[in-house]
């Protein structure tokens, strides 16, 4: 995309103005201060202050940053294969991927919702959301490995979600596109407006062990949903979702959904709805969905495919759904830490309208309507109107707030953050970004606790940020300064995929549940050997089974005879291990899938389907001591039919006799 | 570091843009000390042990024998066979008569110490070149294998 004439005319007038008052000169490098790398600045040894949880994108994947570093600790895989970590790769987690459509092997990851007790972040469990083939998935913080992944049904990309409530009690799961859902799915896609429906599915989020189940789904007229928020406080119990395409167009909705001077922020009454859902009030729906978990104990995934999900009609359901007047497609609706607030900020519109839950309520109750919206009231827009922002921008996607009654609204279009007063809706300052800023982020922005202290862009754009890398370039993250009147650039940081929403929390609250190692005594895993004495190899049919050991450096057996050519050897290693940070690789010559990489006390299993005879090598990959590079081993592939028998052993040198009659034989 | 006292003004389409180049509000620094933060996790460390924090008793504890037995088994047979035989890390036989109960207790619990300051420890990793793993053991499961040790020994 282009830099906008816009941006171009800022950096004109910034140059030359600042010329003027002798500040140093601007280019793209502008707006950072003199003291801007030590605040950034984390010491060798030293750790960083936040962990910032960033969505992938279209790699599929959740990546872990410090902050104010901007240092990439980790890439977390959640919907995508991952032949680095063996993930989708090796028996035990090919599971995870699994759908109503079979083995998904990608997904398009958007937005992270981490954990709270009374509004906020506690630190257990960070959830996303894939967009793609709709799933929703629980990343386990002290292992930071995917724990669950659940397909969601009657939904078709799941981009209005995770987005969670103050209590973890639900997750959230608005469909993007509304599609005809029910017994007639062959429809004409020109009859969107008879046949299509959306869905926003809440999902229960279990106290003690995170696992998630679809409590409900309410159905909604055929329009997209983009974003969402739970209330907070006093809106607790409520929650608001931004929605487009009130037009309910099929084609072309860049124009065709941008005709309508506001669109909605729909309000759900989740209490409400447990209520309904108490009295019976919801259907029953045949659907299917796939339900991923993965046993730490067993070190395995397993999938269920579910039947059945609830549906509540808001026309069998007064007062659970009302619809909000929003200008021109609003992407966030955030609430603010109070929970009396809701920003809506529409992509195209010229204002930021905030609204009053206090307001909202008073509305309802005299029921103060603009009409209904396919049976659903619809608000009075200056009715639950707390005010507008004037002129904040051009472009507003996505607010989030400190703990001074500030709110921070991107501006995609003009590309730039706006801090403004969430009482006296006065903006206050404003800062460029480079470019074109999609979601952004303070840590504990979203909670009713907001740590504050910086504020991280999320750019779509990065053209002349970083040395150039072809075609394609790094996404790129800034980090600004907020705990003074005046934000103010710090840092840029590349990120992997195309970062989109993110959360960051004090490290604290995570590092001290950082769990080390599996404890070897606890392996459930059906094919682990727990010491030396269980390494062995046994065929079953055209199936051989090594279960193997690995230990500082060597595996056990390391020399394997008997297979024969169409066989399929499963490649079962147990890491003996019990010290942190010594994981032992596994690969295998002509392998079609991954490596394995298997933390200490843990089993996985890779399955190796040889395609020719010989003799092939296998070694660790992962460098484990001074003699990493010994630890390897053979294992022997002979035709089918072969009478070698099946033999294993490590350390086992032949008898120099033997070798000599071998070698006479072999003549 | 240098730090600009000036501020300017741009005037911006409809807007005002405010570029400070002052000094911010300094970042509050703790240091954090990641090991005490982790210090109930599975992988431990043990307290070093003195001479005479182990006392020994004839005739061995038959259920302190089978239970080293079965940790040996999980967490020490990859490297250390019973005989004389050097595998990765030395073998057994005999080990209680090489070695003081203190000594043998501390490489199983304290590794990494011993490491870094025992002569005997630093000499058997210039010859097994691995540095031997912390196996999560604690202090009475090293006593158990000590014991069954003892009993590979010949002690009854």
């Amino acid at each position: 995309m282009k830099q906008s004439n816009l941006q171009k005319c800022l950096w004109l007038a910034m140059v030359g103005v600042a010329g003027l008052y002798s500040c140093k000169p601007k280019g793209t490098q502008s707006a950072v201060s003199g003291n801007a790398a030590s605040k950034v600045y984390v010491a060798p040894g030293k750790y960083d202050e936040f962990y910032n949880f960033v969505s992938g994108g279209f790699s599929g994947q959740m990546s872990v940053y410090g902050l104010p570093s901007g240092r990439l600790f980790r890439v977390i895989p959640v919907f995508s294969v991952d032949p680095e970590k063996g993930y989708g790769y090796s028996e035990e987690t090919k599971a995870m991927l699994n759908t109503s459509h079979g083995f998904v092997p990608w997904d398009d990851l958007h937005h992270i919702a981490l954990s709270e007790t009374d509004g906020v972040q506690d630190g257990r469990w960070a959830f996303a959301n894939g967009n793609n083939t709709p799933r929703l998935a629980r990343v386990d913080l002290k292992t930071f490995r995917t724990a669950e992944i659940l397909e969601i049904p009657n939904s078709a990309g799941n981009h209005s979600s995770p987005f969670i409530t103050e209590n973890s009690e639900y997750i959230v799961a608005g469909t993007r596109f509304s599609v005809p859902v029910g017994d007639n799915l062959d429809v004409p896609i020109e009859t969107y407006k008879q046949n299509f429906k959306g869905t926003v599915s809440f999902v229960a989020v279990d106290k003690t062990s995170g696992k998630m189940n679809i409590a409900f789904q309410v159905l909604t007229p055929g329009i997209n949903f983009d974003l969402a928020r739970a209330g907070k406080g006093k809106s607790h119990g409520w929650f608001f979702f931004s929605c487009y395409n009130s037009e309910k167009a099929n084609t072309l909705l860049e124009v065709n959904a941008s005709q309508k001077d506001k669109d909605f922020i729909m309000c759900v009454n989740w209490k409400k709805a447990e209520e309904y859902m108490a009295a019976g009030k919801a259907m029953k729906k045949s659907v299917k969905y796939a339900h991923n978990t993965y046993d730490e104990s067993k070190h395995m995934a397993t999938s269920t495919i579910e039947n059945e999900v609830m549906v509540l009609d808001p026309k069998d359901c007064p007062g659970m759904v009302y619809f909000m007047p929003c200008p021109k497609s609003p992407h966030g609706c955030d609430t603010d830490p109070t929970g009396e607030y809701i920003v809506g900020s529409g992509k195209l519109a010229a204002t930021i309208p905030v609204f009053s839950f206090t307001k909202i309520q008073t509305a309802i109750a005299a029921k103060n309507f603009d009409g209904e919206y396919d049976g659903i009231p619809v608000l009075k827009y200056d009715a639950v109107l707390h005010g507008e922002v004037q002129k904040p921008g051009l472009g507003p996607l996505h607010t989030e707030f400190d703990a001074n009654g500030n709110a921070y609204t991107s501006f995609f279009v003009s590309s730039e953050i706006v801090k403004w007063n969430v009482q006296s809706l006065k903006v206050l300052d404003r800062v460029p970004t480079y470019y074109s800023i999609g979601h952004l982020c303070i840590p504990g922005g979203p909670t009713k606790k907001p740590w504050g202290k910086y504020v991280i862009a999320y750019n779509k754009i990065t053209k002349d940020r970083y040395l150039p890398t072809g075609p394609e370039l790094a996404q790129s993250a800034q980090l600004y300064d907020i705990s003074g009147e005046k934000m103010k650039l710090l840092l840029d940081f590349p990120t992997i995929g195309e970062p989109h929403y993110a959360e960051a929390i004090p490290a604290e609250l995570i590092m001290k549940n950082s769990q080390k190692i599996y404890k070897i005594e606890e392996n459930q895993n059906p094919w682990a050997a727990k010491g030396d004495n269980y390494a062995r190899v046994e065929r079953k049919g055209n199936e051989v089974h090594v279960y193997a050991t690995s230990i500082r450096s060597h595996f056990t057996p390391d020399n394997i005879e008997g297979v024969r050519l169409g066989d399929i050897v499963y490649f079962h290693v147990t890491n003996l291990e019990q010290d942190w940070d010594v994981p032992h690789g596994f690969a295998v010559k002509g392998a079609n899938n991954a490596e394995l990489l298997i933390m200490p006390g843990e089993t996985q299993t890779l399955a190796w389907k040889p395609d020719r005879i010989g003799v092939f090598p296998m070694y660790c990959t992962d460098f484990c001591s001074a003699l990493h590079q010994e630890m390897q081993g053979y294992i022997r592939v002979s035709p089918a039919g072969s009478n070698v028998p099946l033999t294993f052993s490590t350390g086992k040198t032949a008898p120099a006799i033997t070798e000599k009659k071998d070698s006479v034989t072999r003549k | 570091m240098k730090s600009y006292q000036l501020s300017s003004i741009v005037l911006l389409i409809a807007s005002m843009l405010f570029i400070s180049c002052k000094e911010g509000v300094k970042k509050d620094t703790k240091p954090v000390d990641v090991q005490e933060l982790t210090k109930d996790q599975a992988e431990t460390h043990g307290t070093e042990l003195k001479e005479g924090d182990i006392t020994l008793s004839t005739p061995l504890d038959q259920t302190k024998v089978a239970a080293g037995k079965s940790t040996y088994e999980v967490k020490c047979q990859s490297c250390h066979r019973l005989t004389e035989e050097k595998l990765v890390g030395p073998g057994w036989k005999d080990v209680t008569k090489r070695r003081q109960s203190t000594w043998i207790m501390n490489m199983i619990t304290n590794v990494e110490m011993m490491l870094e300051t025992d002569p005997e420890a630093q000499k058997l990793l210039e010859q097994c070149m691995v540095r031997m793993p912390n196996q999560n053991i604690t202090r009475d499961q090293a006593r158990e294998v000590l014991e069954y040790m003892r009993s590979n020994d010949g002690e009854k």
